[in-house]
């Protein structure tokens, strides 16, 4: 009896880690999606949780006043937003309209059928660059709901004066300022080496290849061909990544700091890193830590030219802003009505108050109701300025393609990989 | 969790006149008692393992339905580089973790197993770690650690070089055992602790009257009497080294590169950050038949099924 007891017992253990581990790679999500036959029925809308979720739901309540068709939203926590998506297309729970970042994650869906194209006149309510994302495999899906959040240069005022230095118009200049603010004891760029966090150094390689290349090559290795990743100008990128890294421009300690607060937002924050190459969004964070310091010290230039690169300097890279996309699961009527919300005078100035920039074209007008209208006025420039609006490489590749780039991103800066091994690890992810 | 049905104490099973027929004098359960557990464990164990092989022999993105595919993910798993790597860093994890927390468990747990206060109050604030939950402990590692505002910032001594604790390999895997260690210690603690308490006091008043010395007690009496105590934590620590991913997760993402990605961190990102269910299954099922052969080979290696009591002749 006591022997079988426990053997049982033993086994008993194994089963349940072994369900456990079952269970990890077989879970899904379920929840009460709206989806509707008749075309003036009820929308769901499903969106992250983060503060402008207050302007969303002003906009559906006031849609829901007068429409036949209600809309709800579903606010859903960012941790985790992405897979509950992709679960819920391949589902009956599919949302009538969702919140995403455009380009490659939207691809899959595409591809399957799910989602519906929008009508082609909604386009001349936005910014042409930041559309751009919202057109996938020659579909326009996505209609820019949100502020567009490009990546720049900050730098902090009062180091650079200390120094007595301007903030860099060439790449010459960037190179410069390293070795100066190294001899002052200042780590030059604040940058997130940890794994989770690669995406920061991912940027740099965005600006490189786009100030050298132009934007044209890594639009043909988003629409497929893989083989662009040979161009020589990927390869320069790689060693002017090596060089930078060897020169010190991140320090030394970047493999294991983390991004935001209590990482390369502090570091930058409290004067110990002079510059980040980071997205508009990062001014939150930069104005938590102090708001004395984005008040006074904070300085702001997009990303130097290189000297005999193709790319225009005023190109920008970034996440466009976010979209709004309607699947085959939606009242068509009522989500189409609702759609036009998204462009209202009344959506753009909420969004404005909460310190986004929206890419609509009334948006200029409203600026100036912003709480830092020269920030806001920047950003907008930069983005209305840019011939092109290149977006982010993980959010146009999508995360199959994305992961593995980033790994070996974070490999070249670590010095694991040197520039030739990025190109052909890179090249060897699509085979 | 299944056993607790099927091994009800007999007498309460033989209530009825007709069982005591069917089993004269001994009165053991019949089979109808282990059905809720044989179900449960059907259902929640059998039918999803049955899921994952069938799963790792599909192509499926979780959009459009699951294409067969045969033995494709099985042989791009073999010729997988990066699985090879991660299957030695797993085995470095598992040993490395074994190494630290089995000696000092057992050391601990004998010490707080004596009866003295300040021992039982010490004993309670080393075990608060397990009380924590693992991400919670792992995010405020990840502060700690980091080399700006963190320990290594405050104690340069301590920590050697330019305080790069996660952007080497062999610090991330130095942080990660010390980061699990931490947290589980108590538990194993916990474990030898009891057992300790357990071994007949008459032992060391023979042993003492014998003239052996602490030293020569605890290696003639009390670990022969944790025998049993020392397979139970170590199947713990394989099959939980085996599953958990959490702190890889939360304190390095499998980095610096792919250089602490352990299998189960594997099987996450495939499946929920690439959306390759089909493959990750594959490396699902590769863990299952892992974890169930390890601990099959270290119940059969240790004696551990025949279940001898380490109290015979007293």
């Amino acid at each position: 009896m006591m022997n079988n007891m426990s053997r049982r017992q033993v086994l008993a253990a194994l089963a349940g880690g072994a369900a456990v581990m079952a269970t990890t790679a077989g879970c899904g999500f379920k929840s009460a999606g709206a989806s509707s036959s008749s075309p003036d029925g009820d929308v769901s809308y499903w969106t992250q949780v983060d503060p402008t979720n207050t302007v969303q739901q002003a906009a559906i309540s006031a849609f829901n006043k007068t429409a036949k068709g209600q809309v709800t939203l579903s606010e859903i926590a960012s941790t985790g937003y992405l897979s509950k998506i992709q679960t819920a297309m391949g589902s009956s729970a599919m949302p009538g309209l969702f919140f995403n970042w455009g380009g490659g994650s939207l691809s899959e869906y595409v591809k399957a059928g799910k989602l519906v194209e929008l009508d082609a006149s909604l386009k001349s309510h936005f910014l042409a660059s930041p559309l751009q994302a919202g057109i996938v495999d020659g579909k326009f899906v996505g209609l820019p709901c949100r502020g567009t959040q490009p990546v720049f240069l900050y730098y902090n005022k009062s180091l650079f004066a200390q120094a007595g230095v301007q903030p860099p118009a060439t790449y010459d200049d960037l190179l410069n300022l390293v070795q100066v603010f190294k001899k002052r004891g200042v780590i030059p760029f604040a940058i997130a080496g940890t794994s989770a966090n690669s995406w920061t150094e991912l940027m740099w390689i965005e600006y490189l290849v786009d100030r050298l290349a132009g934007p044209d090559l890594f639009k043909s290795i988003a629409g497929g061909d893989w083989s662009g990743w040979k161009d020589p100008s990927i390869l320069q990128a790689a060693q002017m990544v090596e060089e930078l890294v060897a020169a010190g421009a991140f320090g030394t300690t970047f493999g294991s700091v983390n991004y935001g607060a209590g990482g390369t937002s502090t570091l930058f924050a409290t004067g110990r890193a002079a510059m980040q190459l980071m997205g508009s969004w990062d001014y939150a964070t930069l104005q938590g830590i102090s708001a004395d310091f984005t008040a006074n010290d904070l300085g702001y230039v997009a990303f130097p030219a290189i000297g005999g690169g193709k790319g225009d300097p005023k190109n920008v890279s970034g996440n466009p802003t976010n979209y709004l996309t309607m699947t085959t699961a939606a009242a068509r009527t009522t989500a189409t009505d609702f759609l036009q919300t998204v462009f209202s005078d009344s959506y753009v100035l909420g969004l404005v108050k909460m310190g986004e920039v929206p890419v609509t074209t009334n948006t200029k007008s409203l600026l100036s109701q912003s709480s830092d209208p020269a920030y806001s006025n920047f950003l907008y420039d930069l983005v209305a300025d840019a011939p092109s609006f290149t977006q982010s490489w993980d959010q146009a590749l999508g995360s199959t393609l994305a992961t593995p780039m980033l790994t070996e991103i974070q490999k070249l800066f670590n010095g694991q990989d040197s520039p030739a091994q990025f190109v052909s690890n890179v090249l060897a992810i699509q085979s | 969790m299944t056993s607790l049905t099927g091994d009800r104490p007999s007498h309460r099973a033989g209530a009825g006149p007709e069982i005591r027929r069917a089993a004269p004098g001994k009165g053991r359960p019949g089979v109808g008692w282990a059905v809720p557990g044989l179900l449960f464990f059907g259902l929640f164990a059998l039918l999803p393992m049955a899921g994952v092989v069938y799963l790792s022999l599909t192509s499926w993105n979780g959009i459009t339905a699951p294409q067969f595919t045969g033995w494709h993910n099985w042989s791009r798993f073999l010729g997988d580089h990066q699985m090879v790597q991660s299957t030695l860093v797993t085995g470095v994890l598992l040993v490395g973790n074994i190494a630290v927390q089995a000696p000092i468990s057992i050391l601990l747990g004998v010490w707080s197993a004596g009866r003295q206060r300040n021992r039982a109050v010490l004993s309670a604030i080393f075990f608060l770690p397990l009380l924590l939950s693992t991400a919670a402990t792992a995010v405020m590692w990840r502060q700690l650690l980091d080399p700006n505002f963190g320990l290594p910032s405050k104690m340069s001594w301590l920590f050697l070089g330019d305080q790069n604790m996660l952007g080497t390999q062999a610090g991330a895997i130095v942080c990660l055992i010390a980061v699990t260690s931490w947290q589980f210690i108590p538990f194993h603690t916990l474990l030898y602790q009891g057992a300790a308490r357990n071994v007949p006091a008459t032992l060391y008043q023979a042993a003492e009257l014998d003239g052996a010395g602490r030293v020569r007690q605890f290696w003639s009496i009390t670990l022969p009497q944790l025998r049993n105590t020392v397979v139970t934590s170590t199947t713990f620590m394989v099959v939980g080294g085996l599953t958990a991913f959490d702190v890889v997760l939360l304190l390095t993402n499998g980095g610096p590169g792919t250089d602490t990605a352990i299998l189960p961190f594997q099987m996450y990102q495939t499946a929920f950050v690439t959306y390759d269910y089909g493959y990750a299954s594959a490396v699902a099922t590769f863990l299952l038949l892992l974890a169930t052969g390890a601990s099959l080979l270290l119940v059969r290696l240790t004696g551990y099924h025949k279940m001898n009591s380490t109290l015979e002749g007293l």
